[in-house]
């Protein structure tokens, strides 16, 4: 057969790309719900790593075990939803369980837990790194001020220097005993390694990867500004 | 003819030797650069790269007589980035730890130059055996590259292997640093130049007159 014809051309080109688009659709379709869950059950591992619960064998059970509850918040700071653990977004009137910066900005999640008896609240984050985004997951006391876990992750950071947020004992563990708000104000900050001036605000960003240390900062502030009402009603009742 | 002949053999063992994709042929450089500041993710990206060169290698030999040769680029890529695509996705379901560590790295496998270099080059006009094993062949043959530059970067960059730390800690209570450089892009590629350097040096016909 003639192989160089225009007509046999766009006809075996035609049957690959048909085929291929075939091919795609059903390895995504077939594949989708386990891969959902397992996207779901990496979201609770990472909720969970903020609440300094890490390496779980099964993710659902420990998160029902710590998660008592999942909230929306109104903008004046007062609980507008409260579901189930692992319910949010299932009716399609929360945000999703995988929250973007504008289900953050705008609805505000919470998730509530009880770690040794303690109320902690776990905000979600997201943001942008150098290369991509950056997500991660804040763990605050019930004194809605003190930082008591966080877990950072990305979707593509340099390995050994941005890719380093993940590091727990380089990164994560100094955010541990930090406040978050000062004179109404998201006061925690990531700074310039070794330029840490006021500790109960400010943790040592990464060398050589100061766009990433830049970017989790800005996550923080933008994304835990959205829930300053929340956090400032409880230290005013408090006083 | 025999499935492991010595040509067949030839076929496998050229690639990690004398006809390595990376130091002779000089295919797939960027991605060598930019994987390989710590071993592990240097190891998964090698693997995927090996199976999937071994797959296309064999997918394309299959299709070689039918193919229409002005368009033979295209079918070729399709046909990778399908492979790609579905080795992505059966990671996503199975393996999701895996596909989290290679994130943006499996993407790039469709614009390492290997595949294309070994398909125009190999399966287009040979038997698919041969095709399956020069895939493998080559693919193990970058994985080696990226092994090596990836156990130096990562020994003398951050002190660590696999994200443990072997040098001791009283190393740097004496002085000794970490080398920065050695985390970035540039040093990959200085390294990569090293290995050439000493391969030709060691390989008579790697020199030129």
């Amino acid at each position: 057969m003639n192989t160089n014809k225009n007509s046999y051309t766009f006809i075996y080109a035609s049957i690959v790309v048909i085929i291929v688009a075939f091919l795609l659709a059903f390895v995504s379709s077939a594949l989708h719900n386990r891969q959902q869950r397992n996207i779901d059950l990496d979201k609770m591992k990472q909720v969970l790593a903020s609440l300094n619960v890490r390496d779980v064998k099964d993710a659902e059970a420990a998160y029902r075990q710590y998660i008592v509850s999942e909230q929306l918040l109104a903008d004046n700071g007062s609980v507008s939803q409260t579901t189930e653990p692992y319910k949010m977004g299932a009716d399609d009137t929360g945000c999703a369980f995988q929250c973007s910066t504008a289900d953050i900005l705008t609805k505000r999640p919470v998730y509530v837990a009880k770690v040794n008896g303690q109320t902690k609240y776990v905000f979600p984050l997201y943001g942008n790194g150098l290369w991509g985004p950056v997500w991660g997951y804040i763990a605050l006391n019930d004194d809605r001020q003190t930082v008591y876990g966080v877990y950072f992750s990305h979707e593509g950071e340099t390995p050994g220097l941005g890719a380093e947020i993940t590091n727990y004992e380089k990164f994560q563990a100094p955010f541990g005993g930090k406040h978050v708000m000062k004179d109404g104000r998201i006061a925690l900050t990531v700074v310039k390694n070794g330029n840490v001036k006021d500790t109960e605000f400010e943790v040592n960003g990464l060398s050589g990867a100061t766009f990433t240390s830049k970017g989790v900062s800005d996550m923080l502030q933008k994304d835990l500004q959205a829930y300053a009402a929340f956090l400032n009603a409880e230290t005013e009742s408090n006083q | 003819m025999s499935l492991f002949s010595k040509k067949n053999k030839e076929v496998f063992t050229a690639p990690l030797g004398k006809n390595n994709p990376v130091t002779v042929q000089v295919l797939g450089i960027c991605s060598a650069l930019a994987v390989t500041a710590q071993l592990k993710p240097a190891i998964v990206m090698g693997l995927s790269v090996t199976i999937i060169v071994a797959l296309s290698n064999l997918v394309i030999s299959l299709l070689r007589k039918t193919i229409p040769n002005r368009v033979r680029i295209i079918i070729q890529l399709v046909v990778v980035a399908a492979l790609v695509t579905i080795v992505s996705e059966l990671l996503k379901a199975f393996a999701y730890d895996v596909s989290v560590q290679l994130s943006v790295y499996i993407g790039l496998i469709i614009t390492n130059c290997i595949l294309m270099g070994r398909l125009e080059a190999f399966a287009m006009s040979n038997k698919p055996w041969e095709s399956l094993l020069d895939g493998l062949g080559n693919g193990l043959g970058y994985a080696k590259i990226l092994v090596i530059v990836a156990f130096i970067r990562e020994l003398f960059g951050s002190g660590c292997l696999f994200g443990y730390r072997v040098i001791p800690q009283w190393c740097y209570d004496h002085g000794y640093l970490d080398n920065g450089l050695m985390l970035m892009p540039p040093m990959a590629l200085i390294i990569v130049g090293c290995i050439i350097w000493w391969q030709r040096a060691h390989n008579k016909d790697l020199q030129e007159q």
